[in-house]
């Protein structure tokens, strides 16, 4: 990169020992965009505000939380009731929690219907992937900490998921608990990774960044930029649009915070946890129903344990399921009906996930985790050979062509503002 | 780019200097300081004394059972409380320095409310020990009082610096008689 000549003084002695400045300016301000990216494509930043917001008020929350099985619920409580603003920083932390799911979910299914993983952007989604099962992780360890009943049970129907494996289960499941059961070290390990995992995150969000930065944003037509022409500077026309973005997500945000704190949540949380009863009706958090229902569709403990880990372990091949060498769903009528039937799927098993396993659901259940991933493993290959895509546009700047069915591509691409 | 910067051009030529879209900038700036700041004060205020904290802040206790010449330490606010019956040679002694001549000028009526009952913090003044001098046999310093042995300081039986490096005398904490015996400090 080339030395940016700054105005300031301090900024250039600065920046010619350590080009900190240049890297910004290239990166944050020049770098250029394609200009036709909408609204889907504020949801990357969305989840990087996101991952901070819950970094600052975990960090303030770990001030005063205790990681020990006598203490920790009461704990959580001198937080909601004593500490100078516990109450908000907690419902941030936890109400964060869903709305980072949710902006990372939007961010993926964005990706899915505009081929953002095909090539040159393979290892950008594996990455992606890598960030989703990070914030599993570390979502199901900070979801023990209160040590609720939810807390605690969920602590224990994941962590004996590990039992399924043959042979070394039981040593692994002990491994994992430090004792016999979901005990005091188990908390005290949990909090220690739910403090350590989200930083690993930021790592790997740094790497998902500057795989990001070598090729740029895909965008709504799924076709490279082919110059200045295609491309905005990504200051300021990104970053108000971000801004944009983000005063929106804060609305909805500060309404489930200040308004429906508890809606996302399960009212047995707040019950002690207790060793000697299992809750009636136990289901994960929101975010975790579509696995939890592909667990659960399987009469297999081992088989259900594949299935869920298979469920996110198949996106991480994605790129070589889906061959076909048009990018965006915009010219793949086929595969367009395919992704709204793939998300509703998804939508269906998160239903199923939070019913009761029995009757009917569980045969809908096991139907949805056969479509999933024959979606994925069947669908997309074939569709690869078999689908004849939409004519692609010349150029972003160039959206108009002739030939029939270009139609759809054409009068969607170009009403992006400059 | 070009075309961009020649409408610009044009739009700041045509509008006043002062034009709507600069209030609306600015406007904004000032909103987004203002959240930033009602998210950022939590953050910082969350360190500060919890309610419950703030609840336990005071301490009674009941000095009739503190015989002539002896001490006591109680622990107010995570730091030791000492509070002496004073012998009425303790008190002469106290009453008949001269406060102009102290580092820390302070009579001794001044200290207390009740001239039988000292009641001072025990941390040294210099660098926050806990001096000597409550328990029978420990050394008292040479002004009858207590002894820092951290760095040598003397205090008197008022509690005040005599010598050694202290800079102030031993700090009165807030307290009121809640009758005759009981003390509620805090």
């Amino acid at each position: 990169m080339s030395e940016k000549q700054f105005s300031n003084p301090v900024v250039r002695w600065i920046d010619h020992r350590l080009p900190i400045f240049t890297f910004l300016n290239h990166e944050a301000h020049e770098y250029p965009t394609p200009k036709n990216l909408n609204y889907f494509w504020n949801f990357g930043s969305l989840a990087g505000i996101a991952l901070v917001v819950m970094i600052i008020t975990g960090i303030a929350l770990s001030m005063s939380y205790t990681a020990h099985v006598d203490y920790a619920f009461e704990s959580v409580e001198r937080i909601m009731r004593d500490v100078n603003h516990g109450w908000l920083l907690r419902y941030i932390h936890m109400n964060g929690a869903s709305f980072f799911f949710i902006v990372v979910f939007i961010h993926i299914f964005r990706g899915l219907y505009y081929g953002s993983y095909k090539a040159p952007r393979e290892l950008l989604w594996i990455l992606g992937v890598v960030i989703l099962l990070l914030m599993m992780a570390t979502a199901f360890m900070g979801y023990v900490l209160p040590w609720g009943q939810m807390s605690f049970w969920g602590a224990t129907v994941i962590t004996n998921l590990f039992s399924a494996i043959p042979g070394v289960g039981e040593a692994i499941v002990s491994w994992l608990w430090g004792g016999f059961s979901v005990d005091n070290p188990t908390l005290n390990r949990f909090f220690s990774l739910h403090f350590l995992l989200p930083f690993v995150i930021v790592g790997v969000v740094v790497l998902h960044l500057v795989a990001l930065h070598r090729f740029g944003s895909n965008n709504p037509l799924g076709i490279d930029t082919k110059g200045p022409q295609d491309t905005l500077p990504f200051h300021p026309y990104y970053t108000i649009k971000d801004f944009f973005g983000l005063s929106v997500f804060l609305t909805f945000f500060a309404a489930a915070v200040f308004f429906f704190p508890n809606f996302m949540g399960h009212p047995d949380n707040y019950i002690p946890a207790n060793a000697l009863q299992t809750p009636a009706y136990i289901v994960p958090e929101w975010y975790f129903l579509p696995f939890y229902a592909i667990l659960r569709a399987v009469p297999d403990k081992l088989g259900g344990v594949l299935a869920m880990f298979g469920a996110i372990a198949v996106l991480f091949i994605l790129p070589w399921l889906d061959r076909s060498p048009v990018r965006s769903g915009r010219f793949r009528p086929v595969f367009k009906i395919f992704f709204w039937l793939l998300l509703a799927d998804c939508v269906l098993l998160g239903y199923i996930g939070a019913k009761p396993a029995e009757g009917v659901y569980v045969l809908i259940g096991r139907l949805a985790t056969v479509w999933y991933f024959v979606h994925f493993l069947v669908i997309l290959p074939v569709l690869s050979v078999i689908e004849t895509p939409r004519p692609l546009p010349q150029s972003i700047s160039k959206p108009i062509f002739s030939g029939s069915g270009g139609m759809v591509g054409a009068a969607a691409a170009p009403k992006e503002k400059v | 780019m070009a075309n961009i910067k020649s409408t610009k051009n044009a739009r700041d030529a045509a509008e006043p200097q002062k034009s709507r879209r600069d209030f609306i900038v600015v406007a904004t700036y000032a909103m987004g300081a203002v959240g930033a700041g009602a998210f950022v004060w939590p953050l910082i205020d969350q360190m500060n004394p919890a309610a419950d904290t703030l609840a336990l802040a005071s301490i009674e206790v009941d000095v009739s059972k503190i015989a002539e010449g002896q001490s006591i330490t109680l622990k107010w606010r995570g730091k030791p409380v000492f509070i002496r019956h004073r012998t009425a040679t303790e008190i002469a002694e106290a009453e008949k320095v001269i406060s102009a001549d102290l580092r820390d000028p302070e009579e001794d009526i001044a200290r207390v409310q009740k001239p039988e009952y000292l009641v001072v913090l025990g941390v040294c003044t210099h660098l926050g020990c806990v001096p000597l001098g409550q328990k029978v046999g420990e050394v008292r310093g040479e002004y009858d009082g207590w002894f820092c042995p951290c760095h040598g300081s003397h205090y008197d039986s008022s509690g005040r610096i005599r010598k050694g490096p202290a800079p102030t005398n031993l700090e009165v904490p807030p307290y009121s008689f809640l009758s005759d015996d009981v003390i509620r400090i805090g």
